[in-house]
């Protein structure tokens, strides 16, 4: 028998409909006693303001430095050469042809507009977001990298490797991220860059210094699930490949480590996104990520209730797409 | 061949378990040993010791003259030379059957792509599954995945081979067509130390039986000696009861 096309639908007790209608009562409930209560201390909400710190449009102006006259204006692609004549002698200004102000014949005064150009621009908000998906891309690779290492060196017999690895997972999952971008900034950094002064190199700037510290922070984690993927691998595959003569190292590579991964992968996606969300704290380095870059716009624009929903909801894209 | 003298093993965890006392046991090449216990009485471990899949406390195991215990011997070496078969097959589950024999003998034996492969086709051919060559373990059957577990060790031209109840874990009517495979070795003059339950493969194939209990062997002989005329009063008991 074939089944059917579509689903049958499917009889739902009453008690479900109540719960969902309770559910958008709440949500929205919610959202007009938030709006009610920034209604009290005369918040004036500008939604219309927020889109110029995604991409806006940028006006330049070309200005005229000396009183004269125009007496030529010759075509050159979308530019316009303008000859200025003035007490200096003959001048010749490139000018974008677009928002052309003046003409041939045209007296002008030092501080005239020439001409106006307007581009597109990408926004604080926008620059923040590209930052903070750059930084949590490049920790998360390092990071991969480091835990991978630290967590096979984690389930190994020797103790140099075994007691580094645990030192450095408990170390850092043991201390706040925050403390730990501290001493790899203010610490390792002033080092670093203090000896690189030194030796006459140039500075490194506090972006890495913050990349490392995530990708440090994400490499202790990550060792851990790599080990607890290992460790969910079954004896018997050890033991089957060592039978067969393999060394530990051929059976960690061709037996052990391609069945952990596929295991590894969904904690992995997980611990990417606690990354995403983590790198707010770099801001405090003056990094300027999606996070510090809303708390300057909010600095100047006052817009802080929109601006602090709309970074959340930011964040939120960028680790929905990743829960997917 | 294989020469065991005073292997001591004890177990700690989670309690005290004497599992070898005082084994020894030596095995001529060609020579097909059925060892036979009941559970818990260190066949399963005297068979990973011959291969230090399990580390012995005290005694001496020598595979063609080679100290397996010495930690200065290289157990790759040795292991690559004996070929071991597991209860649940431990088939790599990434890898399609002709991946799993062909692995070792390239990553160990370092022989070329093509030689491994004809290599494993002869094997699977050998042990009645050719068409499956291209399949995954899981979507083969307990037997299945059993002969293949022979056939990957097999490609390693061992000189020993080493059953760990191989049988155990499969559905009745899967055992016979592994026992069949097994049978064949014997005949071509494979070294064999087999622990299992199955008495009709011991009688009709072993050289020896050697019969365990309380992690010492308790009585050892040619199958007829052994099931007709056996000496212990341990031994008649475990096969009135196997037996019956």
């Amino acid at each position: 028998m074939r089944s059917p096309s579509t689903p049958p639908i499917l009889k739902r007790p009453t008690s479900y409909y109540v719960g969902a209608a309770a559910f958008f009562v709440a949500l929205f409930g919610l959202l007009a006693a938030l709006y009610v209560a920034t209604m009290q201390v005369d918040y004036v909400w500008r939604w219309n303001r927020i889109p110029q710190y995604f991409v806006y449009r940028q006006k330049i102006e070309t200005r005229v430095e000396a009183d004269g006259e125009i007496t030529a204006v010759a075509p050159r692609g979308d530019r316009r050469l303008l000859t200025l004549r003035s007490e200096e002698g003959e001048q010749i200004l490139d000018v974008p042809a677009e928002g052309l102000r003046v003409a041939k014949g045209d007296s002008v005064y030092a501080g005239d507009v020439l001409a106006v150009e307007e581009h597109w621009r990408v926004g604080l908000l926008i620059q923040g977001l590209w930052l903070t998906i750059q930084v949590s891309i490049i920790a998360t690779v390092l990071g991969v990298v480091i835990g991978l290492f630290a967590g096979i060196a984690r389930v190994s017999k020797n103790p140099l490797f075994r007691w580094s690895a645990l030192t450095y997972v408990e170390f850092i999952r043991g201390s706040p991220l925050l403390v730990q971008i501290f001493i790899w900034y203010f610490v390792l950094g002033t080092l670093f860059n203090s000896i690189l002064a030194k030796q006459g190199f140039q500075q490194i700037p506090p972006l890495w210094y913050g990349v490392a510290a995530m990708a440090t922070f994400a490499g202790a984690y990550v060792a851990e699930i790599v080990r607890a993927g290992i460790q969910s691998i079954h004896r018997g595959q050890n033991e089957a490949a060592r039978s067969l003569g393999m060394s530990y190292p051929q059976a960690m590579i061709h037996v052990i480590l391609p069945q952990a991964i596929r295991r590894i992968l969904p904690p992995l996606a997980g611990e990417f996104i606690s990354l995403i969300k983590d790198s707010s704290l770099l801001g405090i380095i003056a990094i300027r990520e999606l996070t510090k870059a809303t708390r300057e716009i909010v600095t100047v624009s006052l817009q802080a209730f929109e601006m602090w929903f709309i970074c959340a909801l930011l964040y939120l894209i960028l680790t929905f797409s990743l829960s997917m | 061949m294989i020469d065991v003298t005073r292997l001591t093993k004890t177990f700690w965890l989670p309690h005290r378990v004497d599992a070898l006392v005082d084994v020894s046991l030596s095995i001529a090449a060609g020579e097909v040993v059925v060892v036979i216990g009941p559970s818990g009485s260190g066949k399963s471990t005297l068979l990973r010791c011959l291969n230090r899949l399990e580390t012995a406390d005290s005694g001496h195991v020598f595979i063609d003259g080679i100290d397996v215990l010495d930690p200065k011997t290289n157990i790759n070496r040795v292991r690559a030379e004996v070929g071991m078969v597991f209860q649940s097959f431990n088939l790599f589950p990434h890898k399609s059957v002709l991946d799993n024999i062909t692995l070792a003998q390239r990553v160990v034996r370092r022989r070329s792509r093509a030689e491994a492969l004809q290599k494993a086709e002869a094997l699977l051919a050998k042990v009645g599954i050719r068409e499956k060559a291209g399949a995954y373990p899981d979507q083969l059957s307990g037997g299945q995945q059993q002969r293949v577990a022979i056939a990957r060790a097999l490609a390693m031209d061992p000189k020993v081979m080493l059953f760990d109840e191989p049988t155990s874990a499969l559905d009745p009517e899967m055992i016979g067509e592994v026992l069949e495979v097994m049978k064949t070795l014997a005949r071509e003059g494979m070294t064999m130390v087999c622990v299992t339950h199955e008495m009709g493969f011991a009688r009709e194939v072993a050289d020896r039986v050697v019969f365990m209990d309380a992690g010492a062997i308790v009585e050892t002989g040619t199958p007829e000696h052994f099931f007709v005329n056996p000496e212990h009063e341990r031994t008649k008991l475990f096969l009135s009861q196997i037996l019956k």
